[in-house]
């Protein structure tokens, strides 16, 4: 993880000490930035979402210097020569421009843009030619309209919208790289706090990589216009702690529960249309149109994030996906109350 | 009314059946009705699109909000981007265009003047044909449907696969018309600028509003080309089995992509170049002197024009381009920042040593001077490519893109309006009416748009029709909500003016402002003909010389 160290050395140089007390400056102001916000991309987690805000802050105290210098001969200039009653019928001195003038205000904007691209490039290449550890986690994300698909190759995983990840020790790191993908129209993973936005496009893979340093929740959205639901992807990455993701997977590993009470629910689940777009591990369901339902009960949301995954929610998604999230591609699946409470059951038990 | 007179001999008529007066605006070639037609039509559909403004933003009032259905708001959206874009800014910067390039340079028409009608009546043929679609769109599928694709309508979410129905057919067609417009207009206006000229008037001569729409149209031909050929290609793999786009079948979602940013990048200076040309002629004549630099400001509009060819795919450093392609567009973007700081640099210095006067339409200039300003220091953030991954696609682009074009573009073509309308009715509008407009404008424009930065920063992205609640989001959006009302009001204040002063306004006369360009040596409204007997120019400013020929600029120049 060289490279990825290396971006950190930004502050480094001729504008390091002024960097390092604004950016002390501004954790000492609000308590803390995620306060406002839990997408808050001045509040990084993670070493590109870090590097990203470092070059944000040097950028935005050079605009800010040059906006300050500007803004204030304009505004000096207003008041200065603003024309008076005495002046009435008086032109002013006919000006018409001046060479070395103009080329001062030439070269200066030439310096400054040469100085900004130096610092942009430096980020541009740490972040996107990043190598691979072979410590790190490997996780397919394909977009869907209007849910995520997680894939986890080697490990043999298969979860929707609620994307685990382990926490990243910078002594031994394991970030995870996601390789993204579509299976429809754009996309874009968006998770402020762990890295910038890379789109998910039909036909053309990108890649992009996170080390959370802290575990805990973070969310985020589809940023790129998806269609009528494009709202309603939402994102949650859950940073475990290296025990709870090795648990977590364990779980994840394993087929579906085969529980015989709920016999019915399940007949009816892999008797209806269901079973054209969802899979249930160890069962005929194999459908990929729609999220993996094996685990389904081991997520806090259902319809990407749309709703809490409680049993009112769950039971009126199924019924009538229109009430939590008009314009999804889930059909209303017009079951009987009584086959609805049976698959509702059935669903209950997938742990 | 010829018949008329035949039936009632002997009575004196002196104001034509409002039936030929339609005839005669209908099938007039004659530059300046032509200009005025632009901005009425202009103004017309600047009220659609900013009363969907107002729908999108009383959606976003406040967090899981219901007032509209998505499928509404993605309408919405889409219809104020492609409305504002392509039938509000470039239609009424082709008006002015239209109206003063001729009278600017001394001639009695455009190049073509036939072509001319016909491009307007493309135009205005493509924003009908675009609203058309909401009585149409869905033809036998029931009832109509405008498009939702977004005003950019990336791949392949236009695919017939994930666009059943025509609303992105209209949204295509509309396009494609106007398109072929626009390229009427920019031939037109290269011909006229460079053959009309009147004697004297080298190019070193020409005001720089004749300049500035001079290199406006160049750009319009390179730009509109790509986007009018990827509209056919569009069409080709909705009806003829084309794969152009269709992922699917190996197309290519990311060459939409290119084709529309090497349009709509271009298009951003496309809109701005002639709101610098507003900028050029009225802040001289406001502070009283003439242009700091004109040789400079020529040379950097003509590489803004130059520059902004090559930095499109900064509207693409999501999608996954490689570092060398990132660092290549984070530079060349960075780079048109150079010459557009010289131009606010020379308006500058335009004002230095002046005697400003503040006029409506030079409060609206200064206005300008330091939105536009903001809007090119936020753009140079998002040149910067990482930071744009975080930027792109959330509401921080959505607030730096209304800074350029309501903040900068909007506000100049105000005080165009200020300046010009005199010119064109013969009467002053109200600065009472104006100052109202002004400042309500500007209290309204920064509620908007000042506060919008902050919620892109906080991640909210852009096109999202509701938001969940405990984002941070929610009081920073009900504010943008009130500055779009109190701008809707300044506007409403704003058409008020124009049709008021048109009947009680102070009259004119020929040189209301003291002004210096050849439009004001003409009556108000001028005749068709324009100049009795064409003038003959010595310099940039023959009204200076005409009026100080003890000290004319033809002995400096």
């Amino acid at each position: 993880m060289q490279a990825l160290r290396s971006t950190n050395s930004l502050a480094r140089g001729p504008l390091s000490v002024l960097l390092s007390v604004i950016w002390q400056v501004r954790a000492a102001v609000g308590a803390t930035p995620s306060a406002l916000s839990p997408t808050n991309i001045f509040a990084p987690a993670s070493t590109p979402a870090k590097s990203i805000a470092h070059l944000s802050i040097f950028v935005l105290v050079i605009t800010g210097i040059i906006f300050v210098v500007v803004f204030t001969l304009l505004v000096y200039s207003i008041i200065k020569f603003r024309g008076r009653a005495v002046d009435a019928g008086r032109e002013p001195a006919q000006v018409y421009g001046s060479t070395q003038i103009e080329l001062a205000w030439t070269i200066i904007p030439i310096l400054i843009v040469v100085v900004l691209f130096l610092a942009t490039a430096r980020v541009i290449h740490a972040i996107q030619d990043a190598p691979q550890p072979p410590s790190a986690i490997e996780v397919t994300a394909i977009g869907h309209q209007y849910w995520w698909e997680f894939r986890y190759p080697k490990l043999g995983v298969v979860t929707a919208n609620e994307l685990h990840i382990p926490v990243s020790d910078p002594a031994n790191p394991t970030p995870t790289f996601l390789n993204l993908f579509s299976a429809d129209t754009d996309h874009s993973f968006w998770v402020p706090e762990l890295a910038g936005k890379t789109d998910l496009i039909p036909n053309h893979p990108n890649r992009m990589w996170m080390d959370p340093r802290r575990t805990g929740i973070f969310l985020g959205q589809c940023a790129q216009y998806c269609g009528v639901q494009h709202a309603k992807m939402l994102l949650r990455i859950s940073v475990d702690s290296p025990e709870d993701f090795a648990a977590w997977v364990h779980g994840q590993q394993q087929p579906a529960v085969q529980d015989e009470s709920v016999e019915t629910g399940r007949r009816v689940f892999e008797s209806t249309a269901c079973i054209n777009c969802h899979a249930v591990a160890g069962t005929n369901a194999n459908g990929r149109f729609g999220p993996d339902l094996t685990h389904l009960m081991s997520r806090a949301t259902i319809a990407a994030g749309a709703a809490p995954n409680t049993p009112e929610k769950l039971r009126l998604w199924i019924q009538d996906p229109n009430k939590i999230k008009p314009g999804s591609l889930m059909p209303a699946m017009q079951l009987s109350d009584a086959d609805l409470d049976a698959v509702l059951s059935y669903m209950e038990t997938l742990r | 009314m010829s018949s008329n007179a035949i039936t009632n001999p002997g009575v004196q008529i002196d104001e034509k059946p409002r039936v030929d007066i339609l005839h005669e605006w209908v099938t007039t070639v004659d530059h300046k009705r032509l200009g005025v037609l632009y901005m009425f039509s202009s103004l017309m559909f600047l009220v659609l699109g900013g009363v969907e403004a107002l729908i999108i933003r009383i959606q976003l009032m406040h967090s899981l909000n219901t007032f509209v259905s998505p499928q509404v708001f993605n309408r919405m959206f889409t219809m104020h981007g492609t409305t504002m874009i392509f039938f509000v800014a470039m239609p009424v910067l082709f008006g002015f265009a239209n109206y003063l390039v001729p009278l600017m340079i001394g001639a009695r028409d455009m190049a073509f003047p036939r072509l001319n009608a016909f491009s307007f009546w493309l135009t205005t043929l493509g924003g009908l044909l675009l609203y058309f679609s909401l009585v149409g769109a869905n033809g036998l599928y029931g009832a109509g449907n405008a498009p939702d694709v977004g005003w950019w309508a990336y791949a392949p979410l236009t695919a017939r696969a994930f666009s059943p129905g025509h609303s992105t057919d209209y949204w295509t067609l509309s396009l494609l018309v106007s398109g072929f417009g626009s390229i009427g207009t920019a031939i037109n206006i290269i011909a006229t600028v460079l053959c009309m000229r009147c004697p004297g008037m080298k190019l070193s001569r020409m005001p720089l509003l004749a300049w500035l729409n001079l290199v406006m149209a160049g750009m319009v031909l390179l730009a509109i080309s790509p986007l009018t050929a990827s509209q056919i290609m569009l069409l080709i793999d909705r009806y003829l089995g084309g794969h152009f786009f269709d992922a699917q079948a190996g197309g290519s979602a990311v060459l939409w992509m290119h084709f529309f940013w090497i349009f709509g990048h271009p298009e951003v200076y496309v809109l701005v170049i002639p709101a610098f040309a507003f900028l050029s002629e009225i802040i001289p004549v406001f502070s009283r002197k003439p242009i700091f630099g004109y040789p400079v400001m020529v040379a950097a509009t003509v590489s803004i024009a130059f520059i902004s060819m090559s930095v499109w795919a900064h509207h693409m450093f999501t999608v996954g381009m490689n570092s060398y392609a990132n660092s290549f567009f984070a530079i060349t973007t960075m780079a048109v920042g150079v010459p557009t700081g010289i131009k606010i640099f020379n308006w500058l210095g335009t004002m230095w040593g002046g005697r400003i006067q503040f006029k409506v339409a030079m409060l609206f200039c200064i206005g300008f001077l330091f939105q536009f300003l903001i809007a090119g220091l936020t753009g140079i953030m998002q040149a910067a490519a990482p930071f744009d991954w975080q930027l792109s696609l959330s509401y921080f682009v959505v607030a730096h893109f209304h800074y350029v074009i309501v903040g900068g573009i909007l506000f100049a073509i105000f005080g165009a309006f200020y300046y010009w309308y005199p010119k064109m009715s013969g009467r002053m509008l109200s600065e009472t009416l104006g100052k109202w407009h002004f400042w309500l404008f500007l209290i309204g424009f920064h509620l908007t748009f000042t506060v919008m930065h902050i919620p892109g920063l906080l991640g909210m992205p852009r096109r999202i029709y509701t938001y969940e609640p405990g984002r941070g989001w929610d009081t920073l959006n009900l504010i943008i909500t009130i500055g779009a009302f109190v701008q809707a009001i300044a506007i409403l204040v704003f058409l008020a003016n124009l049709v008021i002063s048109y009947f009680k306004g102070a009259m004119a006369g020929s040189d209301p402002w003291d002004a210096w360009t050849l439009e004001w040596s003409t009556s108000s409204p001028p005749p068709a003909y324009n100049f009795a007997s064409i003038p003959v120019v010595a310099s940039r400013r023959p009204l200076w010389d005409l009026k100080h020929p003890e000290d004319p600029d033809s002995r400096y120049e």
